[in-house]
């Protein structure tokens, strides 16, 4: 162990503070968001599903929590091929 | 109306009993009428931290499912007149707590002491929902240390969501206990500082207790520090604390280690 060592284990704090700080905004971000997410989610996709037959796969929905502006922001795919309206092939 | 205030920190360890005991008996000193109760079902520990694990007859569990009253299941601590104790059940499991059998008592409790403190289980689960559920301050105990604060973050959100109060639109008061703090590795960056915390945390402090033998000691003895030895700092700091709590302007001093010769040759600066 080399003198810069010494000085090396003195940041232990502030790396947790940052570490924590990092962590944290994410963790509070995603407190209040993963049920709206899911029951849009879940939402959206009964509305699709009464048209067109999608895997979940490829419906995805997310959400930016900002501070003055949230964006949602939703994404469907729909397979050429193997989407097959349900009104032509009922 | 006495006020409810629920001892909670989300991670198990910290000192959510020793701190629950301690603070209780500080307030119940000064003459208050405090009722500490235990929520912690299963793992119940506050009787022995007490003292009073010999005296234990009936329970919270008891007095939700009615068969003993809440008078025959409290107990009058030997040391303070004021201060009294409602025990967890040791055997059942924490479903047999129900919210309205928990907001019976409490009510009950509130009208009859000026302080109701409830003692969390550790974790974010129903047994430490159901404790802060009808509260209307909260002590979050919490050690300078990265899985502690970031589980009072937690349990901070859900203070701020799933307590009555929150749910009426109500503010619940909260306060930050920093306990287990160490100056000297605070001074040297071994450990967050008090700022850190609070800074993470953004929630006001109510006292900082240092890291102290005395508070295992009285542990040991079945006594909290603040009756044991009330003379001491660990004591000091909970006697402030709780002074804090009943509404006093009281400043925190932040303990503070002299820097030793190596810390002036390594340029180390003090917290």
């Amino acid at each position: 162990m080399n003198l810069l060592d010494i000085f090396k284990r003195r940041s232990s704090a502030p790396v947790a503070r940052e570490r924590l700080q990092v962590l944290l905004a994410y963790e509070r971000r995603n407190r209040s968001q993963p049920d709206l997410v899911s029951i849009l989610r879940e939402e959206i996709m009964a509305v699709i599903a009464k048209h067109v037959q999608i895997d979940q796969d490829y419906l995805q929905v997310s959400m930016d929590r900002g501070e003055t502006m949230s964006t949602l922001e939703i994404d469907i795919q729909i397979p050429n091929k193997s989407a097959v309206p349900l009104a032509m092939a009922g | 109306m006495g006020k409810v205030v629920v001892v909670t920190s989300g991670k198990g360890g910290v000192g959510k009993t020793t701190s629950t005991a301690a603070l209780g008996a500080a307030v119940a000193k000064t003459g208050k009428k405090v009722a500490l109760v235990d929520f912690d079902v299963g793992l119940r520990n506050l009787d022995l931290i007490m003292g009073a694990e010999r005296r234990v007859v009936f329970d919270l569990v008891n007095v939700i499912q009615g068969s003993a009253k809440l008078s025959q299941a409290l107990i009058r601590d030997k040391r303070v007149e004021t201060l009294f104790l409602l025990p967890a059940s040791q055997t059942r499991d924490k479903d047999a707590l129900t919210e309205d059998g928990v907001g019976e008592v409490i009510d009950k409790l509130r009208s009859v002491f000026d302080y109701v403190f409830c003692d969390s289980p550790a974790g974010i689960e129903r047994g430490a929902q159901l404790a802060m559920r009808f509260a209307d301050e909260a002590v979050i105990v919490t050690n300078p240390e990265v899985s502690s604060v970031r589980d009072s973050d937690r349990i901070i959100g859900l203070l701020d969501a799933r307590t009555l109060r929150a749910e009426q639109g109500e503010q619940i008061a909260k306060h930050v206990l920093v306990t287990r703090y160490d100056a000297a590795r605070a001074s040297r960056g071994e450990m967050l500082s008090i700022d850190d915390v609070l800074e993470i945390l953004s929630t006001p402090l109510l006292g900082i207790i240092p890291e102290s033998q005395d508070v295992l000691r009285a542990s040991n003895l079945g006594s909290p520090v603040t009756l044991s030895e009330p003379l001491n700092a660990a004591a000091k700091a909970y006697i402030d604390a709780a002074r804090r709590l009943e509404g006093e302007n009281l400043p925190v001093v932040v303990p503070f280690e002299r820097k030793g010769f190596l810390d002036r040759l390594l340029g180390r600066r003090a917290a």
